[in-house]
Formats: structure tokens, sequence, C-alpha cells
């Protein structure tokens, strides 16, 4: 069971993948993932945005979707913390980490977790530009990303 | 009965985040359910036009137009997702 976690308050990225190693010894790596506001975007300064999630649901889907990247590599834990709310350029808005034995396990997954999250979990960011708030569009470059998996599983897991 | 979420653009452009609907007659689909919400008004017809870029979710799993419905589900419309 993986630590998922939707929450407004900033997360300690060290303090996190410490919590994935604490107290045993068959963990050889440790991947990560940290997503940042960038101060712009489709070439429009970002002064800060708004994520909107839908409560429930997003937990269950971020569960489910390492649950499918623990049925796809030998993982040992992970986490996935994603923040929701006002936030600025600079903070941060999503973290991934999962432990493996090996180092293929954990950085395949980790970037597993993350194309699935940018696709199939319900958050939605709303940007404050200079010429008013904005909804992101999806990105047909994110669904490339995470159907990359599922055409060649076996290929993308020897990357 | 059903409950609507809406989230996000749809939210915005519907003005509603939440509502309870009788389910239209039949064996209701996600399909039913839109085309009965498409005959409100302009407004939501336009946004559940044909080609107009949503999802949906039943009882919290995403779902599709022949999805089945029956009376206490959870139906929640949103645009695709942008997090991460």
């Amino acid at each position: 069971m993986a630590t998922v976690r939707v929450q407004a308050a900033d997360f300690d990225a060290g303090a996190e993948l410490e919590a994935l190693t604490r107290g045993r010894a068959d963990v050889g790596a440790v991947a990560s993932f940290v997503g940042l506001v960038r101060d712009a975007n489709d070439g429009q300064p970002i002064r800060g945005m708004t994520l909107e999630h839908y409560p429930g649901m997003t937990e269950q889907a971020l569960q489910e979707i390492c649950a499918e990247a623990g049925g796809r590599w030998k993982i040992l834990d992970a986490v996935v913390i994603h923040r929701v709310g006002p936030l600025v350029p600079g903070e941060r808005i999503v973290l991934v980490g999962v432990s493996s034995a090996h180092r293929g396990e954990a950085f395949a997954a980790c970037e597993f977790i993350m194309d699935y999250l940018k696709t199939r979990a319900p958050f939605w960011k709303r940007e404050d530009t200079p010429g008013g708030p904005r909804w992101v569009e999806a990105r047909s470059s994110d669904d490339t990303a995470a159907g990359r998996w599922d055409e060649d599983p076996a290929g993308a897991a020897k990357r | 009965m059903v409950t609507l979420l809406f989230f996000a653009s749809l939210r915005e452009s519907l003005g509603s985040s939440r509502e309870q609907v009788a389910l239209p007659g039949g064996n209701a689909t996600v399909s039913s359910l839109v085309e009965h919400l498409r005959g409100r008004d302009a407004r939501w017809n336009e946004v559940f036009a044909p080609g107009k870029s949503w999802r949906v979710a039943v009882n919290q799993q995403m779902a599709n137009l022949a999805t089945p419905l029956k009376p206490g589900d959870e139906v929640a419309f949103f645009p695709p997702v942008t997090g991460g």
C-alpha cells in the first residue's frame, strides 16, 4: 500500500524519501520526481495557479496508479504527495518517490506513476496570467507519454 | 436520483458544482443522462455538444457514454485532467 496524500501544505521531500527506507535494509534504490510551478507557460508569464481536485476520487486514482506500478515492477514502496489550492512560481506541486532493490525498477516505476498521474488523476490547474485566469488545457504529449507504457511495457521497463 | 458533480471549467461554464437529478427513464446510461442534460438550455447543449472534450466518472471510477447508471450513483463531469 503506497502512501498517498493530497494536501494544501508544502512537503519535505527529503523526509518523505527517508520514510521509504526507514527501518528496512532491503532497499537498494530510491528514485524520485518533484514537480514545481514554473513562472511561464505557453508564452505567458504565470503569477500563480490554483489546483482543484475531486476529493475521494483523487486519492483512489493515485492508489490505483501505484498498485498498477507495483504489478509491473518489483517495487518495495511508493509515496505520492500532490498539493492543491493556490501556489506561486517556485513552489513544489508534486512528489513521487519509489523504492526497490535495484535502480531500474525504481526509475521506471517513478516515471510511470508520474505519466499516469498526468492523464488519470483528477486534478485541474487554473493559471493566473496578466490577461486573467485561464484553465490549463490538457496536452496531447501527456497522453503520448502515458500511452508508451501500453505500447511496449517490456521495452519501457528495460530502458 | 443521482448526484451530479462538475469540476474546473465545466463547473464554471455550467454554474453548478453539485446537484441531484432524476435519472431519465428506461435503462439509463451516461449517454442518456447527457442527452437529458443537453435538453436543458443552450448552455448545457453547448458544453456537452459532440466533439467537446470532457470526461466522466461514475462512483469515482473513470467511465464512458455506455456506462449504466442506477439510483444513488455519483456522476462527475470534468475536463481532461491537468495535474502534476
